[in-house]
């Protein structure tokens, strides 16, 4: 397993998470391909963390970092949930072709 | 050490603040405080008249700053208390004490008395602000604040639409005047470097003037302008007549004895400088000529009582005018002084009549008057008498006298245009005593009417008693300044008497035969009852012009402003965002791929170099 296995893995989730997002309607489901796409930057960063060696060690920075992503992409799912929760309340939709009121 | 001149001018300016902020709730209380404030004006202008010191320093009151080193650098209040200022400071007071007496029965029913003497307060300190005047720019603001006054006192019945346009035409006419007496002002300033009079009497003493030829011309007529303004003068005198909108105590102060006087005043004040120059005085002279012809002509076919006098006084006002005009002011201002009286007797004696009519003004709707207001007939007959000019007896007929000697002397067209006015005068006074105070009563009001309450009686007594010594020797040199009294002793003298005598009997005698037991107007001269037709030019010429260019100015603003300017805006700025707009399609896919295609972008950018 070299960091390019990493990479190429995290690339696809990446791109999974993106086109995710660009085809799918239910607002929810757009919502998980998200958290795909922030998993895979996660996920680089341990890779690059993992393979950068400093005097045989990995650096552990990044992985350091990446506990606080974590923890701030719960934060960030609880808000974004509680915005689509309250977006079904107001339009009974979780459709992304009702959520047209910024429409120029 | 009060001087008293200031205490004279700021006396009614008190007054009026003192009844328009503390006394506007009660209409007796401003009544008498306005009364008393008359009377005492009075008695400070008769003790400045027999000798009290009427030393009064100046003040001033703006420095402009250096425009020139040659020009005065400040606009000073400063007061001249010569002989001709008092005097005319005691006609004034004289006239306004009497007609805020008058007014405590005329308005007693008012129901805005407060505004209405504080109204006449400050006329009084505007009016006593030009008599006293030391210098141009003074007697220009003082000239604004009676046309301001004016303005309100006219209107004091604002709610009746006739009042209200009349007091708005009165103040945009005298406007016009005013601009050319500012005109005027500046370039005696200009010229001479100040505009007090003292000054600009020495310096034309000196000689070697600093204006002569055309701009010397147009700065007299400039301040002619001002007079024909205020003094009503033709092609100016079609506010006058209308004026009579006001309280009748109004008209008489401000609008037959003193305001309109005020023009003259000012001529008078200036006639060294009109001395100077022969073109302008006699435009002025052929203006008040002309201006008392045709008043006097428009008089013959009054209906309304007060209208009457009023085309009366412009006829008057030109006769000063003309005198003025051909270098014989003094006769100007006996005129002047004499006819403040008689008018304002004639005008209070409408005024009662009026009253005691319940507010009826047609003439033909009274009729047999005299028995019923005896004293207010023998007084209106005795100021008909002064101003037709009964030789002897009346003030009238010696300021008349002087003016048409003068203008004997001066110019035989303006004689005979002066004495044929003299003749219309008669005439139309004539009908005016006639068809109000003869024959039978020609309506219920008229067979109701009984005589004048007590006030106004003693007001019209006092004032007939002053209209018949006014002109008489020991009376009005006491008064006016030294040599302004006539002498009568040039060689055509006897022929002039004669001629105004015949002109006299002429107009007395045909008003009488033709108005006698006359039921209605036996004449009917259509042009002269509708003004010849002035005020109907005045209208056309502003549709003409106002109208026109307010209809350019709409269409400018309606389609070139709004229609180019905004619009065009509007529509580019419109244009420019339905580009935009399209960016804005509302779909969070759409976002989101290009989002994807902007981070593919930034990729193949980056990995590229």
């Amino acid at each position: 397993m070299t960091l390019e296995h990493y990479l190429i893995a995290a690339g696809i989730l990446f791109c999974t998470g993106l086109f995710g997002m660009i085809v799918r309607r239910n607002i929810l489901v757009i919502f998980m391909c998200l958290e795909l796409i922030l998993a895979s930057a996660t996920l680089t960063l341990v890779a690059f963390s993992r393979f950068r060696l400093t005097s045989g060690l990995p650096d552990i920075d990044a992985q350091m970092l990446v506990f606080f992503v974590i923890t701030v992409a719960a934060a960030e799912v609880a808000v974004g949930l509680a915005i689509i929760v309250s977006l079904y309340r107001s339009t009974q939709s979780v459709h992304m072709e009702d959520l047209h009121t910024l429409k120029g | 050490m009060v001087q008293l001149p200031w205490l004279l001018l700021l006396l009614p300016l008190a007054t009026a603040a003192l009844i328009h902020f503390a006394l506007g709730g009660s209409g007796r209380l401003a009544a008498w405080t306005g009364t008393a404030s008359a009377f005492g004006m009075l008695g400070l202008s008769v003790s400045l008249l027999v000798g009290a010191t009427a030393e009064a320093s100046p003040f001033v009151w703006l420095e402009t700053g250096m425009f020139h080193p040659d020009l005065e650098q400040a606009i000073t209040l400063s007061l001249k208390t010569d002989r001709l200022a008092l005097s005319m400071m005691l006609v004034v007071t004289i006239v306004g004490a009497l007609v805020h007496l008058f007014s405590l029965t005329y308005m007693a029913e008012d129901k805005a008395r407060p505004r209405y003497y504080a109204g006449l307060s400050l006329f009084l300190f505007s009016m006593t602000g030009i008599v006293l005047a030391g210098n141009l720019f003074m007697m220009f603001i003082f000239w604004e604040l009676v046309g301001l006054s004016s303005y309100l006192l006219i209107g004091h019945w604002f709610t009746k639409k006739s009042a209200a346009e009349a007091s708005k035409k009165a103040f945009l006419t005298n406007r016009i005047g005013d601009f050319g007496f500012l005109v005027g002002i500046l370039l005696i300033w200009g010229a001479f470097g100040t505009v007090d009079f003292n000054a600009l009497e020495r310096r034309v003493d000196l000689g070697n003037l600093p204006l002569t030829g055309g701009l010397l011309t147009a700065g007299i007529l400039c301040l002619f302008a001002g007079a024909v303004g205020k003094s009503a003068q033709f092609p100016l005198h079609v506010w006058l007549p209308d004026a009579m909108e006001g309280p009748t105590p109004v008209s008489a102060l401000i609008h037959a004895a003193t305001m309109v006087a005020a023009g003259v005043y000012m001529l008078v004040r200036i006639s060294f400088l009109i001395a100077l120059d022969p073109t302008a005085a006699m435009t002025i002279a052929w203006i008040g000529g002309g201006t008392a012809l045709l008043a006097a002509l428009l008089a013959t076919q009054q209906d309304d009582i007060k209208r009457v006098l009023a085309y009366s006084t412009l006829s008057q006002l030109g006769y000063m005018v003309m005198a003025v005009g051909l270098l014989a002011s003094q006769a100007a201002y006996f005129h002047l002084f004499t006819h403040a009286f008689f008018k304002a007797l004639l005008f209070l004696g409408a005024g009662a009549v009026i009253y005691c009519c319940h507010h009826e003004q047609n003439i033909w709707k009274m009729g047999g008057l005299a028995k019923r207001m005896p004293l207010t007939f023998a007084t209106f007959a005795i100021g008909t008498a002064c101003l037709i000019a009964v030789p002897y007896v009346t003030s009238g007929f010696y300021s008349k006298e002087a003016i048409l000697d003068s203008a004997y002397a001066a110019s035989r067209p303006l004689f005979w245009i002066a004495a044929f006015v003299a003749l219309l005068t008669a005439f139309y006074m004539t009908r005016l005593v006639v068809v109000a105070f003869l024959g039978k009563a020609r309506s219920q009001y008229a067979r109701d009417a009984v005589e004048a309450p007590t006030p106004m009686a003693f007001a019209l007594t006092c004032l007939t008693l002053l209209s018949i010594v006014g002109g008489f020797r020991f009376f009005a040199e006491a008064i006016l300044p030294r040599g302004f009294y006539p002498t009568f002793d040039s060689p055509h003298h006897n022929f002039v008497m004669a001629v105004s005598i015949i002109c006299l009997l002429a107009g007395v005698v045909a008003s009488f035969l033709l108005y006698r037991g006359r039921e209605k107007d036996p004449l009917h001269i259509t042009p002269l009852r509708r003004g010849l037709y002035i005020d109907d030019l005045y209208t056309g010429l502003i549709r003409l012009f106002q109208d026109g260019a307010a209809a350019v100015a709409a269409a400018f603003d309606r389609h070139i402003l709004n229609g180019f300017f905004l619009g065009g805006t509007a529509a580019l700025t419109q244009a420019v965002g339905s580009v935009f707009r399209r960016m804005q399609p509302g779909s969070l896919h759409f976002y989101l791929v290009l989002a994807a295609l902007g981070i593919m972008l930034l990729i193949w950018a980056t990995s590229t170099v």
